[in-house]
């Protein structure tokens, strides 16, 4: 049948076209491969690298802070950590109960313990606890074969030998926080640590150094399978500070159970030699992790060891001033060094009196004995001939009212009034009797005690404005170059010869502080503040004695001084919260701050 | 002019030794060669081992082997003879899955022997080309271009096609309906017939996408954009596409892909075994697959023009069509040009019952060959 000839006909044709379609998609598919393996090859070489490589940073080495002699401030330490990996160990719970009986593990440790546990894959170690002590890590290593899967992990921590000793000038570290600016990939890392406080926040990129990578090979579900690529990190820069440890612990034994601070400065560098706020705290608890107890306990406290007074505290400077209130009227030209005051131990402005510290009197007296007894009518009087616009002017001068930007975190500007700010911050005119209480340093003018140590530097420099600074100065950058702030040399040392007197003269007001050190001696002036209002009634019935009133009453000390007199050197300031007198409590601190200073630079380590 | 029907010396029945020297040994080489690269690529995809796949892949085409051997000294014949009782039989068998077959993938396809997961469907594709084959060797072209002559097989067809989908497996439901579809065109029918039913499939296509599963919906939309869920569905293709393209031109090496080794890739043994071998051989291993493809596909035509009967012809067609659509469905797949369905590469992927379906269609296969110059009436 000729049909049937068809039939086999047409399937062999439509066999032949199916066969060759076929075979021709089959090839079609190299074409794909081509695509793929040759043409999109790097593409998928590199995304299969992403797949396969973890990249980890290795956190380096944190760098260390030296006082100016070498001495090591801030260090790292070794810490041990006991980690535990949950795919090592036959049963979990017969491990942790053989490690608690070790190192004792408190339940909401063990909670969080269990649950990391739980949250990871089980071969991704868990840290039990860290900051071990030598004892319960050697303890552990010895019950190694008892802990299967727990093994000791170590690692750097911060390290502050001397505690609270450089609690407020150094700082601490501590965890990153979400405030916290992440310019570097390190911040990223678990457990880093950043300086917050001091000058490990302020130094804080030299310190961190640069991290290293680590590549490694992991699988689908992040195992490490091996690694491929080290690259070690290259650890912070060491820092030179420009405290000297004698003079910083000198600083802070002087302090004692004081509520206070202590700034010492070099007068022609601005090198900060000594930086003290007492109470302090010991800031490895910061790098550690501080209990809920230790933390309301520093905030508790009254005599509040978390605030850095040397930047924070704003203090009246009280007497401490009247060196730029008579720089003021010397410059001024309506007072000169020899324009005498007569002081009755009060004077009358409208229906007010104004008291000198001494009843009695001081009667006839120049400038250099005004300060020298530290008169306050004398005070009284220039600044209310001058007004305020000038005091404020010199005080701003010497550093007074506004930052130092000495570089530690919360520093206060303090304040110095003037007309102008009086109108905008309360839309009233300028009191004369505002004036006259700036005379001696109080009323609303309030500064820091490192604005103190660089006003007193600035003085005993000549009139260079020196600023503080925490960095050793290196003699081969160079010398400072402090600009001059144009007070004539003469009136200079009309002030200056005034605070040698304070310390060296019949009647000065700290002559008992004063020394003679193989000639050298010192010039200072003594500050007491009141806290309180005396009363006219109290007045009538006798001043209160400090020692019968509350702490919190009792008046503040104020000390600013330099050594030596002859070739200026050093400059400090000294604060002592409810101290009772400048001259009883502050200047006995100034003064043997001072005298260490020229000791140890009679030794053959001097200071600089 | 090479005549089908030719019949002058046709010997009925051929002696062993006759049938033995009929194996093409080349065809059986490249069987052999491929099915070793496959052992290969499971001993790697273990990590370096026999265990747990390559040991018994090699066993299991042992069996196969033993198989496709043995089919190769049947007579044509007896194909013939029993191919609609076969046909009803894994019908039958197919049934029996949807009552109360063994779940396993999340569809029921399987029939517990005890020693080994029966699947239906795979013998059904088997099944189908012959039952289609005696039909259409039965009838003739009028018939065949008539929309009559065509309702039989095409209930041949629908009924298993309906009974897979229904498992729900789209990729051998699909394959059934396509290898059914070459069969139909190379018996002659009319081509605007095929072009009808691609109109209304078109046209169904809203209706049919109504009844998928979520997970097929989804297999299509990764298909479509795999970057949608880079971690879900689209996870697969994205993970076989990386491995495959930085495998490069000369691969990572034996036991070196490191997308496969870590994981990264899933299914490595069996479904994206393709892209496993194109990650450590790189596209020179991938092209030497396809040619090797290429050339098993390439004889079983030329098997299946030499013959001189009209059934051994369909069959020969019909079950290379068959293996075709595995391997081309397969790495068009792993290669992102089609959706996951799910369809192994045979003689490479790690399983059982699709490696005994294209050994005994290879079987089948070699049969016709050795028995081309076989008379086979018309029924």
């Amino acid at each position: 049948m000729n049909r049937d000839n068809d039939k086999g006909k047409v399937l062999i044709y439509r066999s032949m076209i199916l066969g060759a379609a076929e075979l021709l998609l089959l090839l079609l598919l190299i074409f794909r491969l081509y695509y793929l393996q040759v043409y999109q090859a790097d593409k998928y070489a590199t995304l299969a690298d992403e797949n396969r490589i973890s990249t980890r940073l290795l956190v380096p080495p944190r760098g260390i802070i030296y006082d100016r002699h070498q001495n090591l401030i801030a260090g790292n330490q070794q810490n041990f950590q006991v980690m535990m990996v949950a795919e090592q160990t036959t049963d979990v719970d017969e491990t942790l109960e053989a490690l608690k009986k070790i190192m004792p593990l408190d339940e909401s440790e063990e909670k969080r313990v269990r649950k990391d546990l739980k949250r990871n894959r089980s071969f991704v170690p868990v840290k039990i606890k860290d900051n071990l002590s030598w004892e319960e890590t050697t303890k552990i290593l010895l019950n190694a074969p008892d802990l299967p899967g727990v093994f000791i992990d170590e690692g750097l921590s911060r390290y502050y030998p001397y505690k609270d000793m450089f609690a407020h000038v150094v700082g601490y570290v501590a965890a990153v926080s979400e405030k916290d600016e992440k310019d570097d990939p390190l911040l990223e890392v678990p457990g880093f640590k950043i300086g917050k406080s001091g000058i490990e926040r302020l130094f804080d990129k030299e310190l961190r150094g640069k991290a290293g990578n680590l590549k490694l090979e992991v699988n689908a579900i992040g195992r490490v399978m091996k690694e491929i690529e080290r690259v070690d990190g290259v650890a912070g820069d060491k820092i030179e500070l420009s405290l000297d440890l004698r003079l910083q612990q000198k600083a802070y034994e002087l302090l004692g159970n004081e509520s206070g601070a202590v700034v010492m400065m070099n007068v022609n560098t601005g090198e900060v030699l000594a930086f003290a706020s007492a109470p302090a705290f010991d800031p490895n608890i910061f790098a550690t992790g501080l209990s809920t107890e230790q933390w309301n306990e520093l905030n508790g406290n009254m005599k509040k060891p978390l605030l850095n007074k040397a930047v924070s505290g704003l203090y009246s400077p009280g007497s401490t001033f009247k060196m730029v209130v008579g720089l003021a009227a010397l410059e001024s030209g309506m007072v000169g060094k020899q324009t005498r005051s007569f002081c009755a131990g009060k004077m009358n402005l409208g229906n007010h009196t104004f008291h000198c510290w001494k009843d009695a009197g001081h009667g006839y007296l120049d400038m250099v004995q005004a300060l020298q007894h530290s008169c306050d009518i004398f005070f009284y009087e220039t600044a209310q001939k001058i007004g305020i616009n000038k005091i404020a002017e010199m005080a701003r001068k010497f550093g007074l009212g506004q930052k130092t930007n000495v570089g530690i975190e919360n520093e206060k500007s303090g304040l110095i009034p003037d007309t102008e700010w009086k109108r905008q911050r309360f839309g009233e005119p300028w009191q004369q009797g505002e004036s006259i209480i700036s005379g001696i340093g109080q009323g609303y003018i309030l500064t820091t005690p490192v604005q103190l140590a660089t006003m007193v530097s600035r003085i005993a420099n000549g009139g260079y404005a020196v600023s503080p600074t925490f960095r050793k100065f290196d003699p081969k950058n160079g010398v400072v170059e402090a600009k001059s702030m144009g007070i004539s040399p003469l009136n200079m040392e009309v002030v200056k010869q005034g605070m040698f007197e304070v310390m060296n003269a019949q009647g000065g007001t700290a002559l008992r502080s004063g020394f003679n050190f193989k000639g050298q001696r010192m010039a200072g002036k003594t500050g007491t503040t009141q806290v309180r209002r005396i009363t006219m009634k109290e007045r009538m019935s006798g001043v209160l004695g400090q020692e019968e009133l509350e702490w919190r009453l009792r008046n503040h000390a104020l000390f600013v001084g330099y050594a030596p007199y002859d070739n200026p050197k050093y400059g400090v300031a000294v604060l002592v919260e409810h101290g009772g007198s400048g001259s009883g409590v502050a200047a006995p601190i100034g003064s043997k701050m001072l005298l260490e200073a020229l000791k140890l630079d009679a030794t053959d380590k001097p200071v600089d | 002019m090479y005549k089908a029907y030719e019949t002058s010396f046709r010997n009925q029945s051929l002696g062993l030794v006759d049938k033995f020297w009929g194996i093409s040994f080349s065809y059986v080489f490249l069987i052999m060669l491929l099915a070793a690269i496959g052992v290969t690529m499971l001993y790697s995809a273990a990590n370096g081992s026999w265990e747990p796949w390559a040991l018994r892949q090699l066993i299991r085409f042992g069996m196969g082997f033993a198989i496709m051997i043995v089919l190769a000294f049947f007579d044509v014949r007896i194909f013939l003879r029993y191919a609609y009782w076969f046909y009803f039989g894994v019908l039958a068998l197919l049934i029996i899955v949807e009552i109360g077959g063994h779940v396993g993938m999340g569809a029921q396809r399987w029939i517990n022997l005890g020693f080994m997961k029966l699947q239906p469907s795979e013998l059904m594709k088997i099944a189908l080309v012959l039952a289609l084959a005696r039909y259409f060797n039965s009838t003739s072209l009028q018939n065949i271009e008539t929309v009559k002559g065509i309702i039989f097989p095409a209930m041949l067809v629908m009924v298993p096609v309906t009974l897979v989908m229904i498992q729900p497996d789209l990729g051998t439901a699909l394959m059934l309906l396509f290898s059914a579809g070459a069969i139909f065109f190379v018996v002659g029918i009319q081509l605007w017939k095929f072009g009808v039913l691609a109109l209304g499939a078109i046209v169904s296509m809203p209706v049919a996408w109504h009844f998928l599963h979520d997970y097929q919906k989804n297999r299509v939309l990764t298909f479509l954009d795999p970057e949608r869920d880079p971690l879900g569905s689209g996870y697969h293709i994205i993970q076989s596409k990386i491995a495959l393209g930085s495998g490069g031109v000369f691969g990572k090496g034996f036991l070196n892909g490191t997308q496969s080794h870590l994981n990264f890739l899933p299914e490595k043994h069996t479904d994206f075994i393709f892209t496993m071998l194109s990650e450590e051989f790189g596209m020179i291993g991938a092209v030497v697959v396809i040619l090797i493809n290429f050339l098993i596909i390439a004889y079983s035509y030329i098997f299946a023009l030499r013959s001189t009967s009209y059934f051994g012809k369909l069959v020969a067609v019909g079950l290379t069509t068959n293996y075709f659509l595995y391997v081309m469905i397969n790495i068009a797949m792993v290669l992102g040009l089609l959706p996951v369905v799910g369809i192994p590469l045979p003689l490479i992927s790690y399983g059982g019952t699709v490696l005994l379906s294209v050994m005994t269609g290879f079987g089948i296969i070699l049969a016709v060959n050795i028995n081309r110059n076989i008379n086979i009436g018309k029924d």
